[in-house]
């Protein structure tokens, strides 16, 4: 009984969802991006609400460039991809060309991090916008620093997921975890899609 | 673990199965219990509130220590007392009324009640450390900015904490809900109980994570320099405001919807009669969950939004009157026509129809914004509040917890004195509260350390003090019942009340697996159906197998505690970076055992068929 | 009606809502009443119903066995209290929204021969814990005490220095909160009988929140208009009578000048004293007397107003010097309109336009003139330090 769940032969068409538990999960972890939505929805409103408050400091339209920016949007996109592929492999149940996608998805994530790292340093150094500046730069920071910290915890997730799996292949009970955090990273990207919208454009064009 | 249950054990080892316990009815105990010591601890804190405006001008307690008892008042009834003993309840009754084994993640469950109780361990821990939280519940910035020593930090912080877990507590009962119902169970038969906890758990969802941003742009501000509510450094402290209201609003409706779902129990069972209008009462809860979502401003009518805000969401305030109606009427008229039982929990689901009749009352005056100019942040809120949150949610608590006690521990409370109990609290309550209404209206704003001779607000400040007392005598009473009933009363049989739900199908308490074989559900009211039409025992829906149980565990002990330890350093770390070592500590422990839940496979285990045959009966006690 | 007479019993004319003496409480008293009716109307109809439910259907004796019909519901019962509810709240969504509006209503009123009105602005400032009034293009400022023409609406623009507060005279109009960003509130207020109304502070702001009080001080307009033209001649010069009095003066301007302003400029950290001899209470909540204020100045409200900022200021002063400031402090009243007038039924009418005239066409003119006064003042502060 227990073992089947661990066995990687005769899957079902949806692994993820082929348990009990499977299911719960899917559902409860879809309920837990409802709560992370209103999370990200205040962050926006009160970043709505002091863009403009920056003082003395730099202004959105002086401050931001899109074209590093985009860099990165580009990259978390392509990430969010390259997870669906692990994901398409994990229902054919071939363990390592899911692995390789979700290797490539983890790459792509810490470049996207990195990236954000080298952003805030130049902001810091260059413009003198710290978080401590002015109200705009504290919701500023906030925003794109709690999206950026949960990339990191996305990107921690996959790692762990990856090593502890890595020699026993796919099965019905850790196919839910896959498939779960990789919903999560889909989250984060339509996240970023809304912080490069209305921070970066909607800073650059106001 | 020992696949057999409950034998006689040493203290150590029933701590041990306490902190570990992964299943739904202890933690639901835990829960109970954590809330009812926080309900006492804000109780006393209302009581010394109170003492203190027993006479003008009064010096009992000071100023700083008044604002800091207020604060905590509120504060601990509730997020810490309130919520939780809510939470216990859908924790015990719920899985069994819709006849589940257990809630659809037990080890979130259990997580959910770790980080709350520590969290609310966190909040308390700043009477010691020089000075609790004082810049009232609702913290509004920028005082709460202003506010010297760590009490807010300590407030942010384990609020933060309690809130996650909460958080986890909404989403576990709604992914139950939707998918561990028994075969039959279909929706438009879950028992009322069971249809709020769902409701009260989606406004959870989507309430909490405006509080924890909000709470989380505090700490930044007071921790680490940010500005989103210091007014000189172009910060806007309207946003504190909106955030925390939009967070609160719903709060009420998470505190007063499973009340309601308690009294559709209690108020059919002891009137013998099924619930008059059921699809209705689920509509209504829908809807006012709905609504709530868009009243928040309305405790913000004097900030200056202005009067086109003001009045669309005045009428939005005013309309939640009409599902609230529709509930009141829909408990009247199933009464109507029944014989009703004057047991304890039905006094209170009795007192509780003109209390907060009373309530809803003074809540539409309140809704109207320009009347509310008179009314905002003096004693009539108060007043107003404590109808709805006492006349409703303290009752509906009393009286879920009275019913539900012989599912929890195997006994019947003792009528007698529950009756002394509730008719000490009941005028004990609207002593404290009626004249409160006139108070306000006279002139007395909310939260005054002091109120000065010579304005006419003597008398009444007298009487609401008597009142107090009265309440807290009720109370005591309580708590010795508990005791005695422990000590003294017989075990409970499975179904002591004559009941309609499925939760009296099983023993009291019930087996560790709850149900041998699920039952079959037929319709509203299983077990009233089976008595009335069948041989009075649920029908199982599927042949006798093994049980699928998952394993206990220490982790969420552990995570929650990393958590605190981590809040902790965080607070002190302005002081000195040293205590970034201790946040560091506590952040590798939480993080730590996430990872270790994540590494190790944890599959359960399985109750084998002939060990369930051996075992008696199980339904019926 | 009768509840009306029932309610207005209740609370002391200066301070209970129940006791409207503005406009703006009369609107609100008006709309509480309205709603009180329709509530208690549903209370009484849900109470006959409980009442009648639990006499006829308690379980009797004998009726153990006895189960009562199982009804699903009623299509018409549930129709029913749920449009009769609706109606109810229709009825009372139309004043509320009128009133909602109406009641925060600062523009210009304009009568029915189509002339606007002049209105009198006063920009009020709450800070931890006490009021200050600025009256708009008179050159006049006043702390706690709040002087006001009746008869007419008076137009409030409030701002705040550090928390949230909120401005409440129960007796004349509903509150309003004071922010310290943001929006600007403004309200207005009125008095229809002469007379001293107490006001609050009514959100949250600290230790001494309830000691926050300030008063509405309602006098004819004739009279207003005298109190205005002599607080206009404040100046720090003014020597007092009493030889007493003249060294208190000393020890003032020595310890305290440089936090508390006397005449309309320039603000400083504490609260205006101009007319600190006619104040009605000393720090807003204490009697008025020479015992408290000596206190007051001695232990620098440090008990009876915690948390009050002057307990940072640094000064010490002999009992002698004690009493000779607080004899000078209690020789301010520069004017012969004090709260005594609010009280005589003496009514003097003036259509006060040449106070509100004066500030249109002079506008420039004052705003140089209070220049001047506050280069003058700060001569004389370098001086002192000198």
């Amino acid at each position: 009984m227990a073992n089947d769940l661990l066995k990687s032969t005769n899957l079902p068409q949806d692994p993820e969802r082929a348990t009990l538990e499977g299911k719960n999960k899917f559902l409860g972890f879809w309920f837990f991006l409802g709560g992370e939505t209103v999370l990200f929805a205040s962050l926006f409103g009160t970043y709505l609400a002091l863009k403009n408050s920056h003082l003395d400091g730099v202004p959105a339209n002086e401050l931001f460039g899109l074209g590093l920016v985009f860099a990165m949007t580009m990259i978390l996109l392509t990430s969010s991809l390259t997870s669906v592929y692990a994901m398409y492999h994990m229902k054919n149940n071939d363990a390592k060309k899911m692995n390789l996608w979700l290797i490539i998805t983890v790459l792509l994530g810490l470049s996207f991090l990195g990236l954000e790292i080298y952003e805030f340093q130049h902001y810091v150094r260059d413009y003198g916008h710290g978080f401590t500046t002015s109200a705009f730069s504290s919701a500023f920071y906030a925003l794109v620093g709690f999206h950026g910290a949960h990339v990191a915890f996305g990107l921690g997730w996959f790692i762990l997921l990856i090593v502890r799996n890595w020699k026993r292949g796919i099965n019905l009970y850790n196919a839910p975890k896959f498939y779960i955090v990789s919903l999560y990273w889909h989250f984060i990207d339509v996240v970023w899609v809304f912080i490069f919208t209305v921070v970066y454009l909607m800073g650059v064009v106001g | 673990m020992s696949t057999t249950a409950t034998k006689k054990a040493g203290f150590g080892s029933v701590l041990w199965d306490y902190l570990t316990t992964v299943d739904h009815k202890k933690i639901g105990i835990l829960y109970v219990f954590g809330g009812f010591f926080f309900f006492i601890l804000g109780g006393l804190e209302a009581m010394l509130v109170r003492i203190q405006l027993v006479q003008p001008d009064n010096d009992f307690v000071s100023a700083q220590f008044y604002n800091e008892l207020m604060t905590m008042h509120g504060t601990t009834m509730i997020f810490l007392a309130a919520m939780p003993l809510l939470i216990g309840l859908m924790n015990v009754a719920m899985p069994l009324q819709i006849g589940a084994r257990d809630v659809a993640f037990p080890f979130v469950n259990a997580l959910g009640f770790w980080l709350f109780l520590l969290g609310g361990i966190v909040v308390n821990i700043s009477w010691f450390t020089g000075g609790a939280p004082d810049a009232g519940w609702t913290a509004y910035a920028p005082l709460s900015i202003f506010s010297e020593g760590h009490g807010l930090d300590y407030y942010s912080i384990g609020l933060q904490i309690t809130g996650f877990g909460t958080l986890m507590g909404g989403i576990n009962f709604l992914a139950t809900v939707i998918t561990m119902r028994a075969p039959g169970m279909t929706m438009m038969r879950m028992p009322l109980f069971s249809w709020t906890t769902f409701i009260a758990s989606i406004l959870i969802l989507f309430a909490f994570p405006a509080l924890t941003v909000g709470l989380f742009l505090l700490t930044f501000d007071r921790l680490f320099g940010a500005n989103f509510f210091d007014p000189s450094m172009g910060g806007n402290v309207v946003i504190w405001e909106h955030l925390f209201w939009i967070f609160g609003h719903p709060e009420v409706y998470i505190l007063i919807l499973p009340a309601f779902g308690i009294f559709s129990e209690v108020i059919p069972t002891f009137s013998k009669k099924r619930l008059f209008g059921y699809s209705s009462m689920v509509f209504a809860t829908v809807l006012i969950a709905f609504l709530g979502f868009m009243v928040w401003a309305h405790h913000m009518f004097t900030v200056g939004l202005g009067p086109i805000a003001n009045s669309i969401f005045a009428i939005a305030t005013m309309a939640i009157a009409v599902p609230t109606g529709i509930k009141i009427f829909n408990w009247l008229f199933t009464m109507w026509g029944g014989t009703i039982r004057f047991t304890s929990p039905m006094l209170f689901a009795l007192g509780f129809i003109p209390s907060f009749t009373i309530g809803g009352m003074t809540g539409v005056m309140l809704g109207a914004a320009a009347a509310d100019f008179q009314y905002h942040d003096t004693y009539f809120v108060i007043a107003h509040f404590h109808y709805v949150i006492v006349g409703g949610t303290v009752f509906g608590i009393f009286a879920g917890i009275i019913y539900w006690w012989p599912k929890m521990f195997g006994k019947v409370l003792n009528e007698k004195l529950n009756h002394w109990f509730f008719w000490l609290f009941f005028i004990g309550f609207h002593l404290t509260f009626f004249v409160q209404h006139f108070l306000g209206l006279m002139g007395m704003p909310r939260r005054y350390w002091v109120f000065l001779e010579g304005q006419g607000l003597d008398l009444f400040n007298l009487i609401s003090t008597i009142g107090a007392f009265f309440m807290a005598a009720g109370t005591i009473l309580f708590i010795i019942n508990m005791i005695y009933t422990q000590a003294k009363a017989p075990q409970a049989s499975g179904d002591p009340w004559d009941g309609r739900t499925l939760e009296w199908a099983v023993s009291s308490p019930p087996p560790y697996y709850n149900f041998k074989q699920l039952p079959l559900v037929r319709g509203l009211d299983p077990l009233w159906i089976e008595k009335t039409e069948g041989n009075g025992k649920m029908q199982p829906a599927e042949p006798l197998d093994d049980i699928h149980m998952p394993n206990s565990s220490i982790l969420p002990f552990v995570m929650s505690l990393g958590l605190s330890i981590a809040g902790i350093g965080i607070i002190y770390q302005v002081d000195n970076p040293m205590w970034w070592i201790v946040a560091v500590i506590g952040f590798v422990i939480f993080f730590g055992s996430m990872a270790v839940r994540s590494l190790k496979d944890d599959l359960g285990y399985h109750i084998p068929k002939e060990e369930l045959e051996k075992e008696g009966d199980g339904s019926n006690g | 009606m009768i509840l009306a007479l029932i309610l207005s019993g209740c609370g002391e004319p200066f301070l209970s809502a129940l006791r409207p003496k503005g406009q703006g409480a009369s609107d609100i008293f008006e709309l509480m009443i309205l709603s009180i009716a329709i509530m208690l109307f549903v209370f009484v109809v849900v109470m006959i119903i409980y009442v009648f439910v639990l006499l006829k259907f308690r379980r009797k004796k004998g009726q153990e066995d006895f189960i009562p019909e199982q009804i699903e519901g009623s299509h018409t019962l549930e129709t029913l209290w749920t449009v009769v509810p609706i109606v109810l709240l229709l009825i009372l969504a139309v004043p509320t929204v009128q009133y909602t509006f109406s009641l925060v209503d600062t523009d210009p009123q304009v009568s029915a021969e189509g002339e606007e009105e002049e209105q009198l602005w006063v920009n009020v400032t709450g800070k931890q814990y006490w009021w200050h009034f600025e009256y708009d293009g008179m050159d006049v400022t006043t702390s706690q005490d709040l002087y006001i023409p009746t008869d007419r609406k008076v137009y409030l623009s409030l701002h705040s220095e550090d928390v949230i507060h909120s401005f409440w005279v129960p007796t004349l109009q509903g509150k309003m909160d004071v922010n310290p960003t943001g929006n600007r509130n403004e309200i207005w207020i009125d008095a229809q009988e002469e007379g001293v109304y107490w006001g609050k502070c009514a959100e949250f702001c600290g230790p001494s929140h309830s000691l926050m009080d300030f008063k509405i001080i309602a006098v004819s307009p004739g009279e207003f208009e005298q109190w205005v033209n002599d607080m206009q001649q404040v100046s720090e010069d003014d020597t007092p009578e009493s030889q007493v009095a003249q060294a208190g003066q000393e020890v003032y301007a020595n310890n305290c000048m440089s936090c508390h302003a006397l005449g309309s400029s320039p603000n400083k950290i504490g609260p205006n004293l101009s007319n600190f001899g006619d104040r009605e209470r000393i720090a807003g909540v204490l009697e008025y007397n020479k015992e408290n204020l000596i206190e007051w100045i001695d232990t620098k409200g440090e008990e009876m107003k915690p948390g009050n900022l002057m307990t940072t200021a640094n000064y010490d002063l002999s009992d002698e010097e004690l009493d000779q400031v607080a004899e000078y402090l209690m020789s301010l009243s520069p004017s012969e309109i004090t709260p005594e007038n609010a009280e005589d039924g003496e009514y003097i009418d003036s259509d006060l336009s040449d106070l509100i005239s004066n500030q249109e066409e002079g506008e420039e003119g004052e705003g140089e003139e209070s220049e001047e006064d506050s280069e003058e003042n700060s001569e004389e502060e370098s001086e002192d330090s000198n």
